[in-house]
């Protein structure tokens, strides 16, 4: 058998697919993360709560309508992402004026909210949810084997990545998000309805989440917890790029989950706090992270 | 007096008088929790309401100084004095380490950073199995003699130690805010880049109010340990640091007094809807959302708002 780093091959792969699967979501939740910051100037606390809920309307798209995963994928982003617009009308809009942090509280507790609300309902063992027929199996590469869904997940995330990356660094709508960005009050003298944009900014973002939710649904446990879970990871991702620039949140996002990988096989211990560890050394390194300026 | 002015006096009075009277009206238990938390809220509303750095990780240094203080008085039999002293002593030197790393960042980053720190402890909580217990935690904690002398096992006289730590605890913080540190701590808060052109080492003082934050919510882990006999997971995870932002967003952040009636407010609550399990949660999380929309400046700010004085 073929050995790297004193581990059987087979093993190290195993665990690479799962690192750059993780990477996936840290890629999709933290770029939705960057674009809200962008333009809303908060952290949207609420960000894992949308990535979970994603994952249950899927469930309940399917249990409860019939639906399939497919549709799931376009219906689940756009009824959160609708949610998404409707809170931010009504909620998130009232705090632009106060200091930063009140965001980053109000849609802490927003989450928290959220997460007991679907506890009660679902309790917190969660439910199951089986993937399309068509991706489940197991592809033979040669040097191992890859469960077909997994595939399916690393693929989509690297197309959406591309597509919202293309999209906000290379088209009109993308430019005028940038410029609203820099300045928003000379964006609105320009006739742009910017608080218009902001609300569907929002929306974008977590419908974004929603999506990984999607994504995330046939791949782990359904439940309550899926999303806080994962966005402590993220949020350390952020860190460590910077929320300046959206191919940085991606990239930064890929690289961490490869890293997680690595670290599983040689020294698995430590899985669970290789990111945070990874956070520690980036901040003495370079304090405003890989790709941010100074904050 | 004391640098107190006249409402806070006798807001101080009132508070010492209820202190005193509560353990004969209510479960001296939970006023020792209500004392422990508010303990750890006002090092949280040092961070939070006097240099204006928002911690979501101060579970980190309530757990570690629980742990600290439970291992200590369960293994080696020490005296609860040098356990709880101990239990600060941990919570400061973890916040010594954390804070030099944290206050790279600011705002938002400076939150997440300590978010994520606070991740580590409690993964290593959660392994280190042979000091923390891990998923059952340290059990049976003996409460022990006070100075080798004065056995707590009573309630009545475990409250008076608790009692001691927390008036005292309170009196500091209160000494601190009033110093001449404090003000330039208030300064930096107010306006960072100028207080750094009179000469000041913002992040000196940033990094000594956090390893206070660290050392009062060490402090508070180790009593409320060897309070309740057992030190669990819970106090070093996430939700704990939750709830004590929110302790000090409903008192009132930048008060004196506020971080004791939001915690009083958030361990009652937590005491009569504990039977409704989930529905703590979704009400915390409803309250966090109303105090951030309507309510921002707490009870105490409210009430010292609408009295036009300091509490």
């Amino acid at each position: 058998m073929m050995m790297i780093f004193g581990k059987p091959a087979p093993l190290l792969f195993g665990q690479l697919l799962l690192g750059v699967i993780n990477g996936s979501f840290y890629a999709m939740l933290s770029m939705g993360l960057a674009i809200i910051f962008g333009l809303l100037k908060i952290i949207n606390f609420a960000h894992g709560a949308m990535f979970m809920i994603g994952a249950f309307v899927t469930w309940g798209l399917l249990n409860y309508l019939g639906i399939n995963f497919w549709f799931a994928l376009v219906l689940s982003p756009v009824i959160v992402g609708a949610a998404g617009y409707a809170l931010e009308r009504t909620v998130i809009s009232r705090i632009y004026k106060l200091d930063v942090l009140y965001g980053l509280l109000l849609t802490f507790g927003l989450a928290q909210l959220v997460q007991g609300a679907m506890t009660i309902n679902f309790g917190s063992s969660g439910v199951s949810y089986a993937a399309p027929d068509i991706l489940s199996g197991v592809m033979n590469l040669g040097f191992m084997y890859l469960p077909v869904y997994r595939g399916f997940v690393i693929f989509a995330a690297v197309i959406i990545c591309f597509a919202v990356w293309f999209a906000i660094e290379k088209t009109k709508l993308g430019a005028l998000l940038r410029a609203a960005t820099e300045n928003p009050a000379l964006v609105q003298s320009f006739g742009v309805n910017v608080p218009q944009l902001i609300a569907l900014t929002f929306a974008g973002g977590v419908a974004l989440a929603a999506l990984a939710g999607v994504l995330a649904a046939p791949l782990y446990s359904v439940n309550p917890d899926m999303g806080s879970n994962l966005i402590n990871t993220v949020f350390a991702v952020v860190v460590i790029g910077g929320m300046g620039s959206i191919g940085g949140a991606i990239l930064t996002g890929f690289a961490l989950g490869v890293i997680e990988g690595f670290n599983d096989v040689l020294y698995p211990p430590g899985s669970a706090v290789v990111v945070f560890v990874v956070m520690a050394i980036v901040l003495l390194a370079r304090p405003a992270g890989l790709f941010g300026k100074v904050t | 007096m004391f640098g107190f002015s006249r409402a806070q006096l006798i807001a101080f009075a009132v508070l010492v008088a209820i202190v005193v009277v509560a353990p004969f009206i209510f479960y001296p238990i939970v006023v020792m929790e209500v004392m422990c938390f508010a303990l750890f809220a006002m090092g949280a509303n040092l961070l939070m309401g006097e240099i204006g750095l928002l911690s979501l990780g101060q579970s980190a240094y309530f757990g570690v100084g629980g742990y600290v203080a439970g291992y200590f008085a369960q293994s080696y039999g020490l005296t609860p004095e040098v356990c709880i002293i101990s239990g600060g002593l941990a919570g400061a030197a973890l916040g010594a380490f954390f804070g030099w790393l944290a206050i790279r960042r600011q705002t938002i980053y400076f939150a997440l950073i300590t978010l994520a720190l606070a991740q580590i402890v409690y993964f290593i909580a959660v392994q280190a199995i042979g000091i923390t217990g891990g998923e059952n935690g340290i059990q049976g904690i003996p409460r022990g003699a006070l100075f080798g002398v004065a056995p707590l096992n009573n309630d009545l006289a475990m409250y008076v130690l608790v009692a001691v730590i927390f008036i005292v605890g309170f009196l500091f913080v209160h000494r601190v805010i009033h110093s001449p540190f404090g003000q330039v701590v208030k300064a930096i808060r107010a306006n960072e880049p100028r207080a750094i052109s009179l000469g000041y080492k913002a992040d000196h003082y940033k990094w000594i109010i956090f390893i206070l934050a660290a050392t009062l919510a060490g402090i508070a882990g180790g009593t409320k340990a060897l309070v309740f006999g057992i030190e669990t997971l819970t106090d070093v995870g996430g939700s704990t640091s939750g709830q004590v932002v929110l302790m000090v967003i409903l008192g009132g952040i930048g008060t004196i007094f506020g971080p004791i009636v939001g915690a009083l407010i958030v361990v009652a609550l937590e005491f009569y809807l504990a039977p409704l399990g989930a529905w703590v949660v979704v009400i915390q999380g409803a309250i966090f959302i109303l105090c951030v929309l309507v309510f921002r400046r707490g009870v105490i700010g409210e009430l010292a708002y609408r009295l036009k004085t300091q509490l």
